[in-house]
C-alpha cells in the first residue's frame, strides 16, 4: 500500500479555559490518499474545521495541538518550526476557505495576490510567475484570464471569486488541499459547479482533498470517502455509497434522514432531537448519548473507543447493522 | 465621482465664505479702522473722507466682495501694531511654522504607523503594552507641559538642544529655511517633538486597532494559509488595508498640527505665524487676526478636501464605483 | 425625593426612582469598586476640588494680600527655612516672596472656576440648541447643524483663542483684566457646546415622533416642555460622560490659554498663568515655582480625563 498523502494519528487539540480544558477535536485518526476527496461532515461546532486548521498550522490561539501525528506525503508535520511550517502551507496544503466575499485583499489584484503566491513557493522570474498566475486562473474556468488578472477582486461575482480562491489555493501545487466549507456561501446554482471543480482539479493532479463542509448533499457527490464528526470526536468513517446506504452510527443515521432527497419524494424529513451539547458540558459515556434512540447503559459510562474507527467501523457500542429494525 | 468632487468643493468654498465673513466682521466691526489710522487727532471731515476712501459707506455686499476680492489678491490690510501689510508679515513668518509643521508631521505620521504596526503585531509583549499605557498619559498630558518638560530635560539638564528660536536660518529669497544648518536642525528636534507628540499617539493608537481588526480578517488567513511570509502579511496586506481609514485621520491631524503650532511656538519662541497670532490677540492686532484666521481655514478646508480625494486613491473600491455612478 | 415619603400610603402610581438613581444604585457604585484606576482618580479629583474651595481656610498664606507678603521669603526653596527671615514654605515662595503652595490653590479655584462654569454653559447651549434644531427643525436645524459642522472643522482651542481675541476686541483695554475670567468661560464654552448639540438632537429626534408628543399637541399644548422632560433623562447619562471629559478638556483649554498670555490675568493667576510664570525661573534653577503647579494641573487634567474615560465606559459603551 502506497503512503497516503495525509495521515492523521490520534489528533487532540485543546483549549485551555477558566471553566476548563476544551477538546474541540479528541483523538481523531484518518488518511486521505492521493486523487482521493475524503469529505468531513457534522454540525457546526463538531471539529470539522478545527481538524482542518490543525492540519495546516492554522489553530488560532489559545487553541494547540495537545497530542496526535500530522504526515503528509510521510513527513510529520505537526513538530515543524514555525518557518517550516510556512513553507509548507500554499505549497504542500492549500486551503480553501468558506466565504469569498472576504477571502481576497480588496486592495490588490488577484494577479497581485496569486504571483506573491508562487514566487513564495516557487523558483520562477517574473514573467514565468505572471505565466502561471494566467494558467491557474484558466484552469480552474475564469474566462479571458489573461484581461482580468489585473483586476480587483470587487470586480467578480461570488462564484469567479470562489474560483479566484481556489487558483490561488492550488497556484504553487500542493498536493492536499483542505476546502473548508467552499460552497457554503454561494448560490445553489453555482455550488455544483464548484464542486464539480473541485473534483476535477483533483482527478486530474492527483491531490488528496479534505472537504469539510455540513452537507450531506455535496459529500454524496463529490467525496469518495466520508468522515462523521460529532462533539469532536470521530463518529463514523467509511466510502460514501457504504455510509450513505448503511450508516452504522446512529449519528451517521439520524444526519441521513434529515437530509433532504429530492428522489424520494415528499417523504416528511426527520430531524434528530435535541442539540449537539456544549464541548465544556459533555455526557459521561458516548457524547451521543442523550440524543440517541438506542441509549443503553453502558453508552453513558464508557466512551466508545475513536482508535479503532477505520472504514466500516464506527465509535458506537452498538452499531446500526446490529440493531433491528429502526423505530417508527 | 466627478459629482461627488464638485460636490465637496463646492462645501468646501461655501465653508470658506462663512468663515471670510466672520474675518470680515471681525476686520469691519470689532478694531475700528478710522482710529487705527488717523489716531486720536482728527476732524469729522477727515473721517469722512476716510471713510469715503476705505469704501466703508458701502453697502455691506459690497465691502465684503472688497474684502475678499483683496484677500483673495493677498491683501489683508495694515498691521496696527507693526503698520506693516499683513500679507508681508505673515509671508516672512510662514515659512518657519511650515517648517515646523512638516517636521512635526513626517515625526507624527512615520513614528505613529511605525509604532501601532508594533504594538499591533506583537500586542501580547511587555514594550508593547508599555507604549500604549505611556500614550495614554501622553493624549491627556497639555501640549504646553511637554514642551516645558523637553526644555528642562534636554536643554536645561543635558544642555544639549536649544530651547528658542529657529538657529541659523538661510535666506532662500522666497523662503528662509533652518534645515540647511546644523544650529537650525538642533532647534528644530524639541519643538517638532512637542507639537507632533499629540497627533503621533493618536495615529499610533488608530493604526493598532485598524491593525488589529484588519489581521482578524480572512484574508490574511487565507494569506498565512497560503504560506506567505509574516513581513508581506503585516506589511503588504495588512498595512495597507490599515492605511485607508488611517488617512482620513492623518490628513485631519495636519490641519490640526498647524492650529496647534500655536502653542508649541509660544513655548519655544518660535518666530511663525502661531507666535504671531498669539501676539496679535495679545494686541488686538484685528487684520492679523482675520487674515491669519482666513489662512487657516483655507488650509484645513484644503486638507480635508485632499483627504476626501486621497480615498479614490487608496482604495479600488471607490475608484470603480465612484466611476459607475 | 426624601427617605420620609416612604412612611406615607403609596399613591396609586408608584414613583420608579429616577434614571439616574437607579443607574447610581445598580451599576455606578459596583464599577467604581472594581476599577481601582477610577477609584483612585475619584479621590484625587475630589481632594482637588475640595482644596480649591477651601483655599482660604487652608492656605498658609492669602497671596493676593500685598500685606502678607514679604519680598525676603523671595525664592524660598521648598521645605527649607529661607536665609533671611526662617521661614519655611512647603512648596517654596516665588520671587516676591508668594508661597507656592496657596497661590496653587488659590490658581486651582479658578482654573476648577473657570473649568465648570465653562462646561456648564456649553451644557446649557448645547443642549438647548440641540433640543431646538431636533424639535422645531426646517432651516433653524439646517444653520444650526451647518455651524456645529463648520466649528467641528477646527480644534476647539483655536475656536476659543479667536473668541478670546474677538471679545478683547470688544472690550475697552482699561476693563480686559476684569472681564477676563468671564471671557475665558464665554470662549472655552462656546468652542465646546457641539457635541452637547449633537447628542441633545438626536434623542430629540427619536422622541418627537412618540404619541406622547403628538398627544401633547393635540390637546394643545406645547411639546417642547413636555418633551425638555422626557429627553433629559434619555440623555442623561451621554451628557454627563461629555461634560465629565470635557470638563477635563476645559481645564487643559484654561491652563493654555492662560500659559499663552490670553487667558487669566496675573491679578487673578489660575494653574497656567503661574506655569507661565514659573518657565521664566526655569533656567535660574528655581525650579519649584514651575514644577509644582505643572504636576497639580497635570493630576488634576489626568483624574478628570480618566474619570472621564472610565464613566463612558461604564454608563455607555455605545458612545465609545
Amino acid at each position: 500500500m502506497t503512503t497516503p498523502v495525509l495521515s492523521v494519528r490520534n489528533l487532540t487539540v485543546e483549549i485551555p479555559t477558566r471553566a476548563g480544558l476544551l477538546k474541540p477535536v479528541d483523538g481523531i485518526s484518518y488518511d486521505i490518499a492521493a486523487g482521493e476527496i475524503l469529505g468531513v461532515v457534522g454540525e457546526s461546532g463538531a471539529g470539522k474545521s478545527m481538524t482542518g486548521n490543525a492540519v495546516i498550522g492554522l489553530l488560532d490561539r489559545p487553541a494547540r495541538i495537545a497530542s496526535g501525528e500530522i504526515h503528509v506525503n510521510g513527513r510529520r508535520i505537526d513538530r515543524l518550526s514555525r518557518k517550516e511550517l510556512r513553507r509548507s502551507r500554499g505549497k504542500e496544503i492549500g486551503m480553501i476557505f468558506q466565504d469569498p466575499l472576504t477571502s481576497l485583499n480588496p486592495l490588490l489584484t488577484i494577479g497581485d495576490q496569486l504571483t506573491e503566491t508562487i514566487s513564495e513557493h516557487l523558483d520562477v522570474s517574473d514573467g514565468e510567475a505572471k505565466a502561471r498566475a494566467i494558467h491557474a486562473l484558466e484552469e480552474v474556468g475564469i474566462p479571458a484570464a489573461r484581461d482580468r488578472i489585473d483586476a480587483y477582486p470587487h470586480q467578480f461575482s461570488g462564484g469567479m471569486r470562489q474560483r479566484v480562491v481556489i487558483a490561488l489555493a492550488l497556484c504553487a501545487e500542493p498536493s492536499l488541499v483542505i476546502a473548508d466549507e467552499p460552497t457554503t456561501a454561494l448560490d445553489v446554482s453555482v455550488q455544483a459547479q464548484i464542486t464539480a471543480l473541485l473534483k476535477r482539479l483533483c482527478r486530474e493532479r492527483g491531490m488528496a482533498v479534505m472537504l469539510v463542509t455540513h452537507d450531506m448533499g455535496v459529500i454524496a457527490e463529490t467525496a469518495d470517502r466520508v468522515a462523521v464528526m460529532y462533539a469532536g470526536r470521530l463518529a463514523e468513517l467509511g466510502p460514501v455509497r457504504d455510509v450513505i446506504t448503511a450508516p452504522m452510527h446512529p449519528y451517521t443515521d439520524g444526519l441521513m434522514q434529515a437530509t433532504p432527497d429530492a428522489s424520494e419524494g415528499a417523504t416528511r424529513l426527520r430531524q434528530i432531537p435535541g442539540a449537539m451539547p456544549r464541548l465544556g458540558s459533555l455526557p459521561p459515556g458516548c457524547a451521543f448519548n442523550p440524543r440517541c434512540p438506542y441509549t443503553q447503559d453502558r453508552c453513558c459510562q464508557d466512551p466508545p473507543p475513536t482508535r479503532d474507527v477505520t472504514d466500516g467501523r464506527a465509535a458506537c457500542w452498538f452499531p446500526l447493522t446490529e440493531h433491528a429494525a429502526i423505530p417508527a | 465621482m466627478l459629482a461627488y468632487i464638485i460636490r465637496r468643493v463646492f462645501q468646501s468654498l461655501l465653508v470658506l465664505l462663512v468663515v471670510g465673513l466672520v474675518a470680515f466682521s471681525l476686520f469691519r466691526y470689532v478694531g475700528d479702522p478710522i482710529d487705527s489710522l488717523l489716531g486720536q487727532e482728527r476732524t469729522i471731515a477727515d473721517i469722512d473722507r476716510v471713510r469715503e476712501s476705505l469704501g466703508l459707506n458701502d453697502p455691506f455686499v459690497v465691502q465684503y466682495y472688497n474684502f475678499l476680492a483683496n484677500a483673495v489678491q493677498g491683501d489683508f490690510g495694515i498691521s496696527y501694531r507693526q503698520s506693516r501689510p499683513v500679507a508681508e508679515i505673515i509671508a516672512e513668518r510662514a515659512p518657519a511654522t511650515l517648517e515646523l509643521a512638516a517636521v512635526s508631521a513626517l515625526f507624527a505620521i512615520g513614528l505613529g504607523i511605525a509604532l501601532g504596526v508594533f504594538t499591533a503585531i506583537r500586542r501580547r509583549g511587555i514594550a508593547a503594552n508599555v507604549i500604549m499605557s505611556a500614550s495614554l498619559i501622553g493624549v491627556s498630558l497639555p501640549t504646553f507641559l511637554i514642551g516645558i518638560l523637553l526644555i528642562y530635560v534636554f536643554s536645561v539638564e543635558l544642555d544639549w538642544l536649544p530651547s528658542f528660536g529657529r538657529g541659523q536660518v538661510t535666506d532662500l529669497g522666497w523662503w528662509t529655511t533652518g534645515l540647511l544648518t546644523a544650529s537650525g536642525r538642533e532647534a528644530i528636534i524639541l519643538p517638532a517633538i512637542t507639537l507632533g507628540l499629540y497627533q503621533m499617539t493618536l495615529i499610533m493608537r488608530l493604526v493598532r486597532s485598524e491593525m488589529l481588526e484588519v489581521l482578524r480578517q480572512d484574508y490574511i488567513r487565507f494569506a498565512r494559509a497560503r504560506g506567505l511570509r509574516e513581513r508581506a502579511i503585516n506589511f503588504r496586506h495588512a498595512l495597507k488595508n490599515t492605511l485607508v481609514p488611517v488617512i482620513t485621520v492623518t490628513g485631519l491631524q495636519l490641519g490640526a498640527i498647524i492650529a496647534f503650532a500655536i502653542i508649541t511656538e509660544t513655548v519655544f519662541q518660535w518666530p511663525g505665524v502661531g507666535l504671531l497670532f498669539i501676539n496679535a490677540i495679545q494686541f488686538v492686532d484685528i487684520p492679523v487676526m482675520a487674515a491669519y484666521l482666513m489662512l487657516i481655514s483655507v488650509m484645513f478646508v484644503g486638507i480635508n478636501l485632499i483627504v476626501d480625494l486621497l480615498y479614490f486613491a487608496v482604495d479600488p473600491r471607490l475608484r470603480i464605483e465612484g466611476r459607475n455612478t | 425625593m426624601t427617605d420620609k415619603t416612604s412612611d406615607l400610603p403609596q399613591p396609586a402610581a408608584v414613583q420608579r426612582p429616577s434614571r439616574f438613581k437607579e443607574l447610581w444604585e445598580a451599576d455606578l457604585v459596583y464599577n467604581l469598586r472594581r476599577s481601582p484606576v477610577a477609584l483612585v482618580s475619584l479621590i484625587v479629583t475630589l481632594i482637588l476640588i475640595l482644596a480649591a474651595v477651601l483655599a482660604p481656610l487652608i492656605a498658609p498664606t492669602n497671596p493676593f494680600d500685598p500685606a502678607s507678603l514679604n519680598l525676603m521669603n523671595g525664592f524660598s526653596p521648598p521645605g527649607v527655612p529661607n536665609a533671611f527671615t526662617g521661614e519655611t514654605f512647603l512648596m517654596g515662595t516665588d520671587d516676591q516672596g508668594r508661597d507656592v503652595f496657596s497661590t496653587i490653590l488659590y490658581g486651582m479655584r479658578i482654573s476648577l472656576f473657570v473649568g465648570v462654569s465653562a462646561v456648564i454653559f456649553a451644557m446649557v447651549l448645547g443642549i438647548t440648541l440641540g433640543l431646538i434644531a431636533g424639535y422645531v427643525g426646517g432651516w433653524i436645524e439646517t444653520i444650526i447643524m451647518r455651524i456645529a459642522d463648520v466649528q467641528l472643522t477646527f480644534p476647539s482651542i483655536l475656536v476659543a483663542m479667536l473668541i478670546t481675541g474677538v471679545a478683547k476686541g470688544f472690550t475697552p483695554p482699561a476693563y480686559r483684566d476684569e472681564v477676563a475670567i468671564f471671557v475665558l468661560i464665554l470662549a472655552i464654552g462656546l468652542s465646546d457646546w457641539v457635541q452637547f448639540a449633537r447628542v441633545v438632537r438626536g434623542a430629540t429626534l427619536v422622541e418627537k415622533n412618540k404619541e406622547y408628543v403628538q398627544a401633547a399637541r393635540l390637546i394643545g399644548r406645547s411639546g417642547g416642555g413636555i418633551m425638555l422632560r422626557h429627553i433629559l433623562p434619555n440623555v442623561l447619562s451621554p451628557v454627563l460622560v461629555i461634560a465629565t471629559i470635557s470638563l477635563a478638556l476645559a481645564i487643559i483649554a484654561e491652563a493654555t490659554l492662560s500659559f499663552l498670555g490670553v487667558g487669566a490675568p496675573p491679578t487673578q493667576p489660575s494653574l497656567g498663568t503661574l506655569i507661565r510664570i514659573g518657565q521664566g525661573f526655569l533656567f535660574s534653577g528655581e525650579w519649584w515655582i514651575l514644577f509644582f503647579p505643572a504636576v497639580t494641573l497635570l493630576g488634576l487634567a489626568l483624574a478628570v480625563n480618566l474619570l472621564g474615560d472610565w464613566l463612558r465606559d461604564a454608563l455607555n459603551p455605545r458612545l465609545r
